[in-house]
């Protein structure tokens, strides 16, 4: 079971890679769906048995993560009538290999972490792979918050923020009581909602997505 | 015996069928009928059976390319086993004479293509070497972690132990592994999202820039041995990705080619619902494609 999650963790590092890489922004609207698709399949695989709440954030986090927000945000691009990301401030070659380098460095670190601990008895609680994969997917949604400039683009960012937040919070499914859970998913998609809203608006008052023009005032 | 003599009859007879395959899925996401499934084999046959032009500027390199070229990679698909059925030629530390035949075969094609002296073939040549700066890496990569996992250095080894010899916890990396080795086959084969085999506008071009001059026999050489290419690289991804036994050891055989043929159909997906990428952003996905290898083996190795 743990060999699936941490193939599962492993492919969710891979689309990090290719959301870095991407100038078309609906890939990378699709590369995030898919990545909370299967996050929410990661929350039913992370137990042995399939309780009421787990069962139900994990639906929902496929629901939300994989189908609505997408939806939410391919509207308002199909709105705001942009494509691409042009001239990011990090290139995209070089955003990968800063992906990949973090990547690696997150991972390696947490294998020192563990090999300094205190050697616990029997098997590990958690597989190996989940806390550097959620470290490593937040320093990702980092790298495309700050260098990327088009807003939507910042908020695919914040996506994969919380998506490496949620890889965290699979540990946590049962610790955490539903209506939180189900409350942080709420949240997202509202959040996610309203900025599309907003980046509605700031694509109608200043013609561009360009988050560098909201330096310049306007009525 | 049996087992080589198979091997090397699937070697030779199965590679044009992938064409065909690759032909039909791509004619049916474009509503058309598509030329029939042994399409390629006529093609061939009628290509060996024509005459050929050289120019007068060619010289023995021109016409030993496409010849050295295919056996170069008839001489890497006897190194790999095809499914179940073990390597006709293995010995340790094959997988470096693997990856530098391929390397022998794009020497003498882009040396081929140069000695003509078109402006094309030259550019031609020198964007397959650049891309393959990057694409030998990341093949490198790839035999570096599964030698590592299987701490052996011949591929039959390394490629036949998968046969649920492989420990559990080696399918994280074995998923970016494959990963990969797929976007490798797409730029080896010099399929679409790198090169587009069906254009012929000189600016796009990469490996069908570097056989423009050649015709006849030559050119249905070359036609042969990049669809013996594909076969070889597939049998490779094949024995990671779906290392399926049956236990009869023909019932193995059909398997691989079915396997084979199912791989190509994906080529032929991927063809019809990919464009293109620009030429300078192929570099990217090919540091992908590095990136999957190396990650792949540092997980291994931490």
């Amino acid at each position: 079971m743990f060999d699936l999650i941490n193939a599962l963790l492993v492919t969710l590092l891979a689309l990090n890679l290719f959301a870095l890489g991407t100038s078309r922004i609906q890939s990378v609207i699709r590369i995030v769906a898919v990545q909370g698709a299967l996050l929410g399949l990661l929350t039913l695989l992370m137990h042995d048995s399939l309780s009421f709440p787990v069962l139900l954030s994990g639906i929902a986090a496929v629901l939300i993560k994989g189908l609505v927000i997408p939806a939410v945000m391919m509207r308002s691009l199909r709105a705001a009538d942009i494509k691409r990301e042009v001239e990011p401030f990090i290139g995209f070659l070089p955003s990968i290999l800063l992906g990949a380098v973090a990547t690696a460095a997150v991972i390696l670190l947490f294998q020192a972490l563990t090999a300094a601990g205190p050697a616990s008895a029997g098997a590990p609680i958690a597989p190996s792979l989940i806390a550097p994969a959620s470290v490593s997917t937040i320093l990702v949604g980092f790298i495309i918050l700050v260098s990327r400039y088009k807003a939507i683009t910042q908020v695919l960012g914040y996506l994969v923020l919380e998506n490496g937040i949620y890889i965290f919070g699979t540990l946590l499914v049962e610790a955490i009581p539903l209506v939180v859970e189900m409350g942080m998913l709420l949240d997202l998609f509202v959040g996610v909602f309203v900025i599309s809203i907003i980046t509605n608006h700031i694509n109608r008052a200043f013609s561009s997505m360009d988050t560098r023009r909201l330096v310049s005032l306007k009525e | 015996m049996l087992d080589a003599l198979v091997h090397v009859l699937m070697l030779f007879l199965l590679p044009p069928l992938l064409f065909g395959v690759i032909g039909k899925v791509k004619a049916f996401f474009a509503g058309r009928k598509g030329p029939p499934l042994l399409q390629s084999y006529r093609d061939i046959s009628k290509l060996l059976g024509k005459g050929s032009v050289f120019s007068g500027t060619t010289s023995w390199v021109f016409r030993a390319g496409p010849i050295v070229a295919l056996v170069a990679v008839a001489v890497a698909g006897l190194l790999l086993p095809f499914g179940a059925s073990s390597a006709p030629v293995s010995f340790a530390g094959d997988m470096i004479l693997f990856a530098y035949l391929f390397a022998l075969s794009r020497f003498f094609t882009t040396a081929a293509a140069l000695d003509t002296g078109s402006a094309f073939e030259g550019m031609g040549a020198a964007r397959e070497v650049a891309f393959a700066c990057l694409s030998e890496p990341a093949l490198f990569f790839v035999f570096l972690a599964l030698s590592k996992l299987t701490r052996s250095l011949s591929l039959s080894d390394m490629l036949g132990a998968s046969a649920g010899g492989l420990p559990a916890a080696a399918m994280a990396p074995l998923v970016l592994l494959c990963l990969g080795l797929f976007v490798i086959i797409l730029a080896e084969t010099c399929r679409i999202p790198v090169d587009d085999p069906a254009t012929h506008l000189e600016l796009t071009m990469i490996h069908e820039a570097m056989i423009l001059d050649h015709s006849g026999p030559l050119l249905g050489l070359i036609e042969y041995s990049a669809s013996m290419k594909l076969l070889v690289l597939e049998s490779l991804l094949i024995s990671l990705a779906l290392p399926f036994r049956s236990g009869s050891a023909w019932l193995d055989r059909g398997l691989f080619a079915a396997e084979t043929l199912v791989l190509a159909a994906c080529i032929g997906v991927m063809e019809s619902v990919m464009a293109r990428l620009r030429m300078r952003r192929v570099p990217y996905l090919l540091t992908g494609a590095l990136l999957l290898g190396g990650s792949g083996f540092i997980l291994l190795v931490r």
